[in-house]
């Protein structure tokens, strides 16, 4: 039953994983390239990156380029941390069937 | 729950963490073609040596220049034509051509290849000329290896080729020639066909 613990809710969406798979491996990403890879309207997105962001998973940052605005994602430490846990729980679900 | 959700979530994640970070639609197409274009070049080159400077190159005078004629036109149409057949690739695969990840894999490919690039062309200016192929070997070998990080893992292995051949074109400069031919010619055949049937078939 441990192991279900470790089954984190606030990844438990298509979306969601897709953020955090996305900022694991990336740097940042800034919005469109999250649109653009995930397949999501701008209203679903932004739901989901704001649930990231108040479980502290992910940073945001606001910015201008020229006169353009541009938000920009990054994982803070706790959330790759979290991600790790969920990945690593995920597998051992897996193979324990 | 079941397992089957599980599953499709770490391949989702793993599908997401190289599609957001590795730019994978290469051609392999371009590879062959970019083999043959070198073949062709290096008979044109051995050719014009073995005719009309009996056999031996020496830096100045029309043959050497038209050797690196030769050499920049096939370095050209190598370009081109992977430009090309990638772009095709990317339409095809629902890519875009120039993001995030094509420019990563670009910009790594090249800071080797244009420090080796300036690298040969200020030996050449110094009359050093014998190291020349292997030194073209070996850049082009490392501009692999740092850009299979970016795109498809497995060109890093023509990159260890690549390099291996350049050592020994190093230690060896009279086979420097040869081992161009073996490593910009046949390699580049021999891999573009195990890339094309490996992930442009399907």
């Amino acid at each position: 039953m441990s192991i279900i613990t470790n089954i984190n809710k606030a990844f438990d969406h298509r979306i969601r994983l897709g953020i955090m798979s996305i900022l694991m491996v990336n740097e940042y990403a800034d919005f469109n390239m999250l649109k653009e890879l995930l397949g999501a309207t701008d209203g679903n997105l932004a739901s989901h990156t704001k649930a990231l962001e108040k479980e502290e998973y992910i940073k945001v940052e606001k910015q201008f380029i020229g006169r353009k605005p541009n938000t920009r994602y990054s994982t803070t430490k706790l959330g790759r941390e979290a991600f790790k846990k969920h990945i690593d729980a995920l597998e051992k679900l897996i193979n324990k069937q | 729950m079941e397992s089957k959700d599980y599953l499709k979530d770490i391949s989702d994640i793993k599908d997401m963490m190289n599609k957001s970070s590795r730019f994978i639609s290469l051609s392999g197409l371009s590879g062959i073609l970019a083999g043959i274009y070198a073949l062709i070049g290096a008979a044109i080159a051995y050719w014009l040596v073995i005719t009309y400077s009996s056999g031996v190159l020496t830096l100045n005078g029309w043959v050497f220049e038209s050797c690196l004629l030769t050499l920049a036109i096939i370095a050209l149409l190598s370009i081109s034509t992977g430009i090309l057949l990638t772009t095709r690739k990317a339409k095809k695969d629902g890519a875009k051509i120039w993001d995030t990840t094509s420019r990563r894999l670009v910009i790594n490919f090249l800071i080797p290849l244009i420090v080796g690039g300036l690298y040969i062309l200020i030996i050449l200016s110094q009359g050093k000329y014998g190291q020349s192929g292997g030194l073209m070997l070996i850049f082009y070998g490392l501009a692999l290896v740092n850009a299979s990080k970016y795109s498809i893992g497995d060109i890093q292995y023509l990159g260890y080729i690549q390099i291996g051949l350049g050592l020994i074109g190093a230690y060896e400069p009279g086979y420097g020639f040869w081992l161009w031919v073996i490593g910009f010619g046949i390699m580049h055949i021999i891999y573009g066909t195990w890339m094309h049937f490996k992930y442009d078939k399907s």
